[in-house]
């Protein structure tokens, strides 16, 4: 958007960004010129890893296919490509994990390459052998790099052997209790005390003193026992409040690794990452150095290429340890791309090729500089208020939210910067379904630092628009509202003891309710503005005064703000008996669309609007992770409200009944099993339509009346339900 | 000749006149108190607003002006000469919503429990006799005890005035009830000829007879709510069309179904402002229609999507869910939008959908409203309940009003088109004007695998299965004989039906003279 009505300084910047632009062009015309790493490549997986890849192929004049499977035909990584073919059913089993559909679809399509992205085939060493027998590249390691780093204890070998920090530890079997405290004093509590057969946290123990061993030990061993048959103990030391950093590295089959700035991945949901960020706030230069240094010294010893991961567990103290390699592109990988300005895919295609890394990141490498600060954010369709459940379906409404960062005339300095990335496998309309991950897409956002990087992430989060299922832009937004997230210094432990009770949703604080009730009172009167446009109005008609409303926030009985305008630019907000004054700001609102962007107090924020409410009075409205219906009434009618009754709470059956006459095709809750609001019952097809029944609230079930081909009428009782709060 | 009497203290007439003027202070003071405080108090703590107080809420501020402030009835028997109440138990007149004129009435509970006598009934009348002859539309609160028994058959007489004007005004001007208290026996005969009747939860009521009678005759215990209440009459009767939780919220939404309508039959529809443009194109819609035709979708979505400001005020949500039907506006103005939802009963046509659809389309095609008509249907729904309860009357209803509608009928069909159904939903042979489908139409008369086990008697059905489908399960064939229009991009439905709409703007509908049609009522 060039704005040619700004003054001079501001034209020049608009040169400027012109010339930039022409130089962008001519590099990219310099790089069209070079031949392409290859002529076409397959990219065998879906989603946004897909479209990602899609986007730097094409920009190196490669040809791309895509692959899918039925649910996904239409998908926006099939529209994206040049080819696609269709690989099977829904089943990932039977489409994107099945090699020999792959293989059938790269010979199919003469594809010289092909692209595993993350997840599915990425790690597979089957699939990068059959490619390498059939003369098809990789994009990715070797074969051999994938096995050596896949298997945990030979990682760990190759890493010791390497001069990696690993987790100081007795690898051989231990014999007993004296045994195990003589061996934790030699490590230095704490230790965690672990089965070798381990996994699931099954006879697992963390021990800070001898008592604990002695106390600990023997239980743990019987639990290893019970659990794998297997009784054999490791000890370990264990890191306290430990950080999950991770360090890129990109490699050549010329003997080129270059190491990229760390990746803070510390905030884990059951060991799911929710958001990352580069740099992190806890290493020195020198520990980024050093940790560098030592993911280089991995990446030689295993002859690695392509791009690829170190994980490191990092303490407070600074020391670090190797936990593991991850022979892939990571979900999280943009982060790095956006504070070193590089390529990875673009990277990875070269090295596939026999490529050497590109010129300009072998200048600066192998410690490649960064600048600013980029966080990642993880849009799932899990719905945090209902215990992050999975949700599927149609994005009835999705709306990117770019447009907030198109800044105003007042900045043209600004608006080419787009500090704003979103990697993406759906549009509106797309579905997201129970087969695949359900991730929306990831949301990445730029600062000069820190503070600007997170402040650009709450605003994209207030901007962003998804509706028709369940995500967890809430509790994203929430996080990033968290002071000791705000801090920079967090643990791995961040969720578990921010929300040991699970997500409650965001509470917003008083001058955050006052900017609320503000924006709901400004669309009552861009609204009732917009209602006095109709014709066939007589004439002694006077428009309404809408310089005083009052908005009620928590239902129609619930919490009355007087929101006063006094003059153009200012706006006096009272509630119980306190009075602020809100500086009103550029409001704009093209009336009733679902974006409000405006400042108040000098604030730049979001607000979304989804249209009247279809019981009561009121708006719905999305406003910093909150979603809320706020009622917005002339003064005399809020003196009226005064006798209304408070709504009646409808209580919800306890039971589920069928709600036409069909047939029962699945039941998906077993007795005694708890619900979540939402969470899908049964399936009972009637007219040959699929009609999923859900739970109405969270309940456990006590009795469950059918089964699968069952015939009912409507009305019969499915299920019987108790109450749980 | 009276000659030399003692003349009689002069006549002052200024004092008269002053006295006069005290006691039209008071007889409209006594007017504006309705019932007194204390009764105003009783409907204060039923969660109710007065008669006053909800025109306020529903007219523009300003905008009342009353009628028969002063009118009183004439009943003496059982000692009613003694207790005149000025107003009579119901305010009347007229007022602006939005600038629009309109006519109201509002019965008042506090004076003898909003009881409609002879001078009640008149008065209601009144305003709407003028509002036939000003073209402007009528809306009534109820909230009434019911008939005043002290007047008897007057009382009858009134209730029966009400409704030969509730029917000749039926098709001349809209006519809206918002239910907000007690409206039971005859009285409930009014609303019912009404065009849309809004309701309260939990403060609202209607019924032929009470739960005492009920209980009687019947020996069922029901509640007021249960039995009449807005729930009851939105989902399971469907003698109500809109519900909301309390006074304020359903006179804010009676005041925004009076901007979709027109203010009389003279008049073309509304036109508002809007910040949506023709232009824009929806691609999502190219998608949100699942590949598979068993899975279901909300098609309450696809029309919001496709209208103004993604704005769809919808007439009987809860009532009959397998057709959707409301108003919403294309560039600013108002259109009736008749759907099938696959996502209830797969959006088949049953004995409540099709009477649901059928009164809609009638009301649009009273007032110059253009249908747009959203098309998934599978057929009509099987059974015994169904042919017992009369599917062949009651689809019928559909049926006749979609062929005598002379207003701009468009029609997209989404997805099935299937059977009799196809026929009924505003199609190409029902004169409609615009018959489109999207790519993924299947139109046929029925589904593969039952025309296959018909025609080939069973054998082979897989093979030929597909070759149906094929064939047949995809808008071609209808659009290679002209019964569609075109198939269209689903992403450029709005633009089309916006042009589509601008063109028939002028429509002239051939019609030739007849008293009126005997629909299968």
């Amino acid at each position: 958007m060039l704005r040619f009505t700004c003054g001079v300084s501001r034209l020049s910047s608009v040169r400027r960004q012109l010339c930039n632009s022409l130089l962008e062009s001519s590099r990219g015309l310099a790089a069209a010129a070079t031949k392409p790493p290859f002529d076409k490549i397959l990219i065998a997986n879906r989603g946004e890893i897909a479209c990602r890849v899609i986007r730097t192929a094409r920009k190196m004049g490669v040809k791309t296919v895509a692959v899918y499977s039925d649910i996904d035909d239409g998908a926006l990584h099939v529209r994206m490509a040049d080819e696609a073919v269709c690989i099977g059913p829904n089943q990932a089993l039977k489409s994107y994990l099945n090699v020999d559909k792959v293989m059938g679809a790269i010979k199919q399509t003469g594809a010289q390459a092909v692209h595993p992205g993350y997840g599915f085939l990425s790690e597979n060493m089957v699939f990068a052998g059959k490619c390498e027998e059939a003369g098809v590249a990789f994009i990715g390691p070797p074969s051999s790099a994938i096995q050596a780093m896949g298997d945990k204890l030979m990682s760990k070998k190759i890493a010791s052997d390497a001069k990696v920090n690993t987790i100081p530890g007795y690898k051989g079997v231990i014999e007993d209790t004296d045994h195990a405290i003589k061996i934790a004093r030699e490590i230095g509590y704490p230790v965690m005390m672990k089965a070798s057969a381990g996994g699931g946290g099954k006879g697992m123990r963390i021990a800070r003193n001898d008592a604990d061993v002695s106390s600990g030990f023997m239980l743990s061993k019987q639990e290893a026992m019970n659990a794998f048959n297997d009784d054999r103990m490791l000890v370990e030391k264990y890191i306290d409040n430990g950080h999950h950093i991770e360090i890129q590295v990109v490699a050549d089959g010329h003997g080129n690794v270059c190491a990229f700035p760390e990746r803070e991945c510390s905030v884990q949901r059951r060991n799911q990452k929710v958001l990352e960020e580069s740099p992190s706030c806890l290493l020195t230069p020198e520990t980024r150095k050093e940790m560098q240094r030592q993911a280089i010294a991995l990446c030689k010893a295993v002859g690695y290429q392509s791009a690829g991961t170190v994980e490191f567990i990092c303490a407070d103290d600074q020391s670090f340890y190797f936990l593991e390699m991850n022979t892939r592109l990571q979900v999280e990988h943009p982060v790095t791309e956006f504070i070193t300005g590089q390529d990875l895919v673009k990277e990875m295609l070269n090295v596939a090729a026999g490529r050497k890394l590109s010129e300009g990141l072998l200048k600066i490498g192998p410690h490649v500089p960064f600048k600013g600060h980029a966080i990642e954010a993880r849009v799932y369709a899990e719905d945090p208020f209902r215990n992050f459940m999975p949700s599927t379906g149609p994005l009835i409404r999705y709306q990117e939210p770019h447009a907030a960062f198109i800044p105003d005339g007042d900045s043209p300095e600004e608006s080419y910067k787009r500090p704003i990335r979103i990697d993406t496998g759906v549009d509106e309309g797309s579905a997201i379904n129970m087969f695949y991950d359900p991730l929306i897409s990831k949301l990445i956002t730029y600062g000069a630092d820190r503070r600007e990087s997170l402040a650009n992430m709450c605003m994209a989060l207030d901007a962003y628009v998804v509706k028709g299922l369940g995500h967890n832009l809430s509790f994203l937004r929430d996080v990033c509202r968290n002071a000791e997230f705000a801090s920079g210094h967090y643990s791995t432990n961040f969720i578990p003891k921010n929300y040991p009770k699970g997500f409650q949703g965001v509470q917003l604080t008083a001058p955050e309710l006052t900017h609320l009730v503000t924006y709901a009172a400004l669309i009552h009167k861009a609204r009732t503005a917009r209602d006095g446009s109709i014709n066939g109005q007589i004439s002694h008609n006077s428009p309404p005064d809408t310089s005083k409303l009052v908005v009620v926030l928590g239902g129609p009985k619930g919490t009355p703000y007087s929101v006063n305008f006094t003059s153009a630019d200012t706006a006096e907000v009272e509630v119980d008996g306190k009075k602020t004054k809100v500086a009103v700001g550029n409001v704009d609102w093209p009336v009733e669309s679902v974006l409000l962007q405006g400042t108040l107090d000098g604030e730049k924020e979001a607000l979304q609007y989804f249209g009247g409410s279809s019981t009561g009075e009121g708006y719905e409205v999305a406003f910093m992770g909150t979603y809320q219906t706020v009622i917005v009434r002339t003064p005399h009618e809020q003196e009226l409200s005064r006798h209304l009754l408070p709504p009646v709470v409808v209580d919800h059956s306890n039971t589920l009944r069928c709600p036409m006459p069909g047939a029962v095709i699945s039941v998906a809750v077993k007795e005694g099993q708890t619900v979540e609001e939402g969470q899908q019952l049964a399936v009972v097809e009637a007219m040959k339509m699929q009609n999923v029944l859900k739970a109405e609230a969270r309940a456990v079930v006590k009795s469950v009346k059918c089964k699968a081909g069952d015939v009912l009428k409507v009305d019969a009782v499915m299920m019987e339900f108790e109450k749980k709060e | 000749m009276a000659t030399a009497a003692a003349p009689a203290a002069p006549l002052n007439i200024p004092a008269i006149k002053r006295q006069f003027r005290a006691r039209l202070a008071e007889a409209e003071e006594q007017s504006r108190m309705g019932g007194g405080e204390a009764r105003i108090s009783k409907q204060h703590a039923k969660g109710k607003l007065t008669a006053r107080e909800r025109l306020n809420v529903l007219l523009d501020p300003c905008s009342f002006r009353e009628l028969d402030a002063l009118k009183t009835h004439r009943c003496t028997d059982f000692g009613m000469d003694k207790d005149h109440s000025y107003g009579e138990g119901v305010v009347t007149g007229r007022g602006t919503i939005n600038g629009r004129p309109v006519y109201v009435f509002s019965q008042d509970f506090t004076v003898w429990g909003g009881s409609l006598g002879q001078a009640h009934a008149e008065k209601i009348c009144k305003v709407m006799d003028q509002a036939m002859h000003n073209g402007a539309p009528v809306i009534g609160l109820n909230d009434s005890g019911g008939a005043r028994i002290q007047e008897g058959v007057d009382s009858l007489a009134g209730y029966a005035e009400v409704f030969q004007r509730n029917v000749d005004a039926s098709g001349l001007i809209p006519q809206l009830s918002l239910i907000m208290g007690p409206c039971a026996g005859g009285a409930v005969y009014s609303p019912a000829l009404t065009d849309f009747i809004m309701m309260v939860r939990n403060s609202s009521y209607m019924f032929v007879t009470g739960p005492d009678v009920v209980k009687t005759v019947t020996q069922e215990t029901v509640t007021q709510e249960a039995l009449g209440g807005a729930d009851t009459h939105c989902s399971v009767s469907g003698v109500a069309h809109v519900a909301r939780d309390n006074d304020l919220a359903a006179l804010k939404a009676a005041r925004e179904l009076f901007d979709f309508l027109p203010l009389s039959n003279r008049e073309a529809v509304p036109v508002r402002s809007t910040c949506d443009t023709r232009e824009r194109a929806i691609p999502a819609l190219r998608r949100i229609i699942p590949q598979d035709p068993n899975i279901p979708y909300d098609m309450v979505e696809i029309v919001s999507k496709v209208l103004d400001d993604n704005n769809f005020y919808q007439i009987m949500p809860d009532y009959a869910k397998n057709i959707v039907v409301g108003f919403g506006r294309m560039e600013g103005r108002t259109v009736g939008v008749v759907a099938n939802n696959p996502s209830s009963l797969a959006g088949c046509l049953d004995i409540n959908s099709s009477t649901k659809g059928a009164r809609f389309v009638r009301f649009c095609d009273s007032f110059n409203i253009p249908l747009l008509t959203f098309v998934d249907v599978p057929g009509f729904l099987p059974g015994t309940d169904q042919e017992y309860g009369g599917i062949i009357r009651h689809g019928a209803k559909l049926l006749y009003a979609y062929a005598e509608a002379t207003v701009p009928k468009i029609t997209v069909i989404t997805r099935k088109a299937y059977g009799g159904a196809y026929d009924v939903m505003s199609s190409k042979h029902l004169r409609g004007d615009v018959n489109y489908s999207w790519p993924g139409g299947e139109i046929a008369v029925m589904g593969a695998k039952g025309a296959v086990e018909i025609i080939f008697r069973g054998k082979d059905v897989a093979a030929r299965e597909a070759e149906y489908a094929d064939l047949f399960c995809n808008p071609l064939n209808a659009a290679k004989r002209g019964f569609l229009d075109a198939v269209i991009d689903p992403a450029s439905t709005r633009a089309r039906l916006c042009e589509d709409l601008e063109a028939l703007r002028n429509k002239q509908p051939l019609s030739f003279p007849k008293k009126h049609g005997n629909g299968p009522l």
